[in-house]
């Protein structure tokens, strides 16, 4: 699979990653690269093979409803590049 | 330069126990080693050395009453992917800045109420994503170990290089580590240490810092053999906070180490006699091969016929669940922020300056796997293949008990030998992520030097859960090959001399 | 032909809208976001109780620090199988949890844990009700899902202030075929899945704090063309605004085409202050959620014998309930549909009815009580009159003890003042007169008075109700109706 540089820039965009001029390019060939790599998987026949859905033998467990957690908003909002009356503030979003 | 820096865990909790010295005096031994060592080696990116001993006192006081408790006392390092309550914690990330969480991993609080102190936080690759400890936005980490008659700076693999390198260096008796695709094993290999990486499910994953969620396990770098047992009886166990922690009884390791391995059927799969590999690997191979046989293994070979598809199905499962993992690293709740003009604005200037090259390369591959119209061709084809690697071990199982192969298809690489071209770098992983693939347990134990006199590995692969068995073999190679540890400590303060020949030590006194 | 159809309106067919090149349909299709009725989240221990300090109803997992892991909460699992039952839909006993990729600043993962490929509940089906002509809608699917947070926009000219308490709620996403042609249709269709999930107490339904929200699909075409492109309304609050929402959003589609345009698929906000839609650009951009199984937690699996446990336990829903009315009081299905759309209405009026005549119940609770209730704003759980103070009035009604008047006057004393019906009867002398001798004395005082009416009656024996209604006047209204006609008919002669 070759990438082209409109494809790197939508995928970049698409991970919220901003990426020079420079880098669209040399990332260009280094994904084309790696993709080529993998291609090989193609040789495998897996038209019939389940997809693996969980590493080791066991069963999905759940707990009960009861209220365990929260109550920490200082805890929460700590770390916070900037907070206001414990709301955590972002540059405006628009609709 | 402390001599008590050079004990095992083992021996230093031998030694705790009979008072031959104080927690207080371990710790300390410890913190001057990383005082004196760690400008030359950057193993440790935060020190601790107040909160250490504080809990080397706590370990004293219980020592004294005759309250100690498995690992009372005995100073650790602890890989900075895991979350240290109150204690900053970045994943050798910029983008976690100087980020304070305010709770502990439940590896590491096993440890800690285990009776274990912590010297501070080791260095690693950005989010685990290298094997040379070339990617940590703190710099390198430097091997202890060098080229015979050398001083080119050697990488202690990655990406728990500087755990691999603390514990070779005598920076720690013991560190945590994670594994996804060898993590563990490769910087073990490459240091002359023992590392396993449990069966997925064994350890908890909460607290620590996510990479790749279907892949990730934590384990222990150790010294020795009964080290490792040590720590990774502490560090497993059931976690009802992780749904993929397995509910089931932890083993005394250590207890099992004496028992042998008579009868033992060893498999030796062809498919890793891999075109380039180097011949003294293939030698290292036959020898481990003939150890075990000494000891009484039965030796097959065995067939794992999907082996070359495990690398490059990796390659996309890894960086596609990282793509998604590392999304929440966006400035708003915690870490860096980069502010720009308006909201997405600051998002892609945040994660550009937050993530280092290699993080983004592997972040844009899982972008693009997961994009719409690619899930079928690279994400579903890679879970497609793993059950297909799974199914061969499987089979596998039926004849033989533990998979024997080396743990790295070379020796010890210089700085920026491989930085240049990812796919060279990744294939450092070649024989390790088959079993992260599988979710099988996986120990790598040093198993003689190179030509260059730098330490080489011997993996063991286990069925799921039979971390015991991996251990007792272990043990056998250990028995046969002897420690390697880096004699001359080149590093330390003013011990700036020529490089000395590493001293091999033999096992002492049985 | 040249009608004046810009300006809109119906055309004769029912459902189609007249418009300048013909009448056109409206295809709606719904998907009803419902808030899970649970004490904690899907993935994490805290709670979902409305209305807290911003950012305390969260925890490490809600706010998607690192190292943080899902783990699912049983009892939403429960409430999704319960209503898929409710929805006589598929239950799936193997489903998946998938990640939604996408940025956004209420949205902590980065990620909205969803099911995509292979949700809990698949294909089922909702009866809805349209001017007395019943329809069945079908559900395509129910999945389980994480809520995001809330951003708020409107503090600060620069600046939006993100709160947590409601990300990792769970949420039951219900996704209807695109069978509504009305925006009465999608009404009705909201109103009755509503009815259904209070009914299971699988969702409180309460549409002003959110906790059910509707994203409503809509497309135009001519009748028998194939689907048009279709603009999905988000977020839709309130079952009138869904109504407006539609019928705006048709005919504005509608001058699209028929200005020669064509119709973008696009996300859009319905405003109701401007009664207009329009489009959501922000959300537009880059339409590419990367789904994927999470691989933080297994496949969901459960037996049939789970399933069968739950529907062992589910309370009687309301179609079945309306039948049952009909049933066993002979209710007409109008006064059954009207009784079963609350619970607590149809418990209220099953109390009263119980051993009694149901229709006449049923006249009492929807007509008096309803319309009382109605009027000064309340709901059935704070109505002044209890279920056994209203049945012991049908019984005085039933036993002949009150006339149907009188029994509007004793309403009226047990709403404001309270107390038993058979006591205020009593003590307040509102018994009805059945003593023949006494209405005897009063029909012959009225016929003694008014000579002129008499004669006038015997040629035009309708005159009676007068007469009735003279009698009934002197007696204070409580001779009993059926007596005062017999005896004026024998003294009359007629």
């Amino acid at each position: 699979m070759q990438v082209d540089e409109k494809t790197v820039r939508r995928i970049a965009r698409l991970a919220r990653i901003k990426i020079t001029d420079e880098e669209a390019k040399s990332l260009e060939g280094e994904l084309s690269g790696i993709l080529n790599w993998v291609e090989q998987l193609d040789e495998i026949d897996t038209t019939s093979v389940e997809p693996m859905t969980r590493v080791v033998a066991q069963e999905l467990k759940k707990r009960e409803d009861r209220v365990t957690d929260g109550e920490i908003a200082d805890a929460i909002v700590k770390n916070a590049p900037v907070v206001d009356d414990h709301y955590f503030v972002v540059p405006k979003v628009v609709e | 330069m402390s001599e008590l820096t050079r004990l095992t865990l083992a021996e230093a909790r031998d030694g705790l126990k009979a008072k031959t010295f104080s927690a207080t005096e371990l710790t300390k031994a410890h913190l001057e080693t990383i005082e004196a060592s760690n400008e030359a080696l950057n193993a440790y990116v935060l020190v601790t050395p107040e909160h250490a001993l504080a809990q080397a006192k706590e370990a004293d006081a219980r020592l004294a009453k005759g309250e100690a408790r498995p690992l009372e006392g005995l100073p650790l390092g602890n890989k900075d992917l895991f979350c240290t309550d109150g204690i900053r914690t970045t994943a050798c990330s910029k983008i976690l800045d100087d980020f304070k969480p305010t709770y502990e991993s439940t590896v590491g609080a096993n440890l800690w109420s285990a009776g274990a102190v912590m010297l501070g936080k080791l260095n690693n690759d950005e989010f685990a994503m290298g094997s040379s400890n070339e990617t940590s936005a703190f710099g390198p980490v430097v091997s202890p170990w060098r080229r015979n008659g050398k001083t080119d700076k050697l990488v202690p693999g990655g990406s728990s290089g500087g755990s691999s390198a603390a514990v070779a260096a005598g920076l720690c008796l013991a560190a945590t580590a994670t594994d996804t695709g060898g993590s563990i094993r490769q910087p073990a290999a490459l240091t002359g240490t023992v590392g396993i990486k449990p069966t997925y499910g064994r350890c908890s994953r909460w607290g620590i810092v996510a990479f790749a969620s279907s892949l990730d396990q934590a384990g222990p770098i150790a010294k020795t053999v009964r080290d490792a047992a040590i720590m990774l009886g502490a560090m497993a166990g059931h976690d009802p906070k992780d749904t993929t922690s397995v509910n089931a009884p932890v083993p005394d390791y250590e207890a099992a180490l004496g028992k042998g391995i008579k009868g033992l059927r060893v498999g030796v799969p062809k498919e890793y006699r891999v075109e380039g590999m180097s011949k003294e690997i293939d030698d290292l191979w036959t020898k481990g091969i003939e150890w075990l046989k000494a000891a009484g293994a039965t030796i097959h070979e065995i067939s794992l016929p999907h082996t070359k598809y495990a690398l490059p199905a990796y390659y996309i499962v890894a960086p596609a669940e990282a793509s998604s993992n590392l999304a929440r690293y966006d400035g708003v709740r915690y870490g860096l922020r980069v502010p720009g003009k308006d909201v997405i604005d600051t998002y892609e200037n945040t994660r550009a300056a937050g993530f280092g090259k290699e993080v983004r390369r592997r972040i844009l591959i899982g972008t693009y796997v997961l994009s719409a119209g690619y899930y079928d061709a690279y994400y579903l084809k890679a879970q497609k293949v793993r059950t297909l690697i799974k199914r061969d071990f499987d089979e596998a199982w039926s004849k033989v008990d533990v998979v024997l192969t080396p743990t790295t298809p070379s020796p010890a690489f210089a700085f920026g030998e491989k930085t240049g071209d990812p796919l060279a770098m990744y294939l450092e992983d070649i024989f390790t992520v088959t079993v992260n693939m599988a979710g099988l347990p996986g120990l790598s134990v040093p198993a003689g030097l190179s030509s260059e006199g730098t330490p080489l590995g011997l993996q063991l692969i286990g069925k799921p859960f039979d971390e015991t068995t991996l251990f007792q073999t272990a043990q056998a190679i250990e028995d046969a090959a002897g420690r390697f540890t880096v004699g001359e400590r080149w590093w330390a303060g003013d011990a700036k001399k020529a490089a000395a020949a590493p001293a091999k030590k033999k096992p002492g006194g049985k | 032909m040249q009608e004046t159809a810009k300006s809109g309106g119906k055309s004769k067919s029912a459902n189609l809208i007249a418009g300048a090149t013909g009448d056109w349909e409206v295809v709606i299709g719904m998907e009803v976001h419902a808030q899970v009725a649970s004490n904690s989240k899907l993935f994490s221990g805290s709670s979902t109780a409305f209305g807290a300090e911003p950012n305390s109803h969260v925890s490490l997992v809600d706010a998607a620090m690192p190292g943080m892991l899902p783990v699912i909460n049983e009892e939403c699992i429960a409430q999704a199988v319960r209503t898929g039952l409710g929805l006589k839909a598929a239950v799936n006993l193997k489903s998946v949890f998938d990640r939604k990729n996408y940025f956004y600043p209420d949205l902590p993962q980065g990620y909205q844990i969803s099911q995509y490929k292979q949700p809990i509940i698949g294909e089922g089906e909702i009866e809805i009700d349209v001017d007395g002509e019943a329809k069945r809608v079908g559900i395509e699917r129910l999945h389980l899902e994480q809520d995001a947070g809330k951003s708020i926009h409107d503090q600060h000219p620069d600046y939006s202030f993100v709160d947590l308490n409601r990300s990792g709620v769970a949420l039951m996403e219900i996704v209807s075929k695109p069978d509504l042609r009305s925006s009465k249709e999608a009404q009705a269709y909201v109103t009755k899945l509503r009815t259904i999930l209070r009914y299971l107490g699988t969702c409180d339904g309460d549409m002003e704090k959110g906790n059910l929200r509707a994203d409503v699909n809509v497309s135009v075409r001519k009748p028998g063309d194939k689907l048009g492109t279709r603009c999905e309304i988000k977020n839709v609050n309130s079952i009138r605004f869904i109504g407006q929402a539609v019928e705006v959003e048709a005919r504005r589609q509608i001058d699209i085409i028929e200005d020669g345009g064509t119709i973008d698929q696009e996300t859009r906000l319905f405003d109701a202050a401007k009664g207009e839609t329009r489009s959501m650009r922000s959300k537009e951009e880059a339409h590419d959620y990367r789904y994927f199984p999470d691989p933080d937690l297994l496949p969901l699996e459960f037996t049939q014998a789970y399933v069968d446990d739950l529907k062992q336990h589910l309370p009687e829903l309301p179609d079945e309930k309306r039948a049952r009315f009909v049933k066993d009081y002979s209710l007409s299905a109008y006064d059954a549909t009207v009784l079963v759309a609350e619970r607590e209405n149809a418990n209220y009026f099953e109390a009263v009815a119980k051993g009694r005549d149901g229709k006449l119940a049923a006249n009492w609770v929807i007509n008096e009580l309803f319309g009382r209730l109605n009027k000064e704003g309340r709901d059935i759980e704070h109505s002044p009159l209890s279920a056994k103070q209203l049945g012991g009035l049908v019984d005085l009604i039933s036993a002949g003890t009150i006339s149907g008047k009188i029994a509007k006057d004793l309403f009226e004393i047990l709403w404001t003042e309270g107390g038993d019906p058979a006591e205020i009867v009593e003590s307040r002398g509102m018994k009805q007169v059945t003593d023949t001798g006494a209405i005897e004395k009063a029909v012959d005082e009225i016929i003694a008075a008014n000579p002129d009416k008499v004669e006038q009656a015997k040629a035009k024996p309708s005159m009676l109700g007068w007469f009735v209604g003279q009698v009934m006047k002197s007696t204070g209204g409580k001779a009993n109706p059926a007596a005062v006609n017999e005896i004026l008919k024998q003294k009359l002669g007629l």
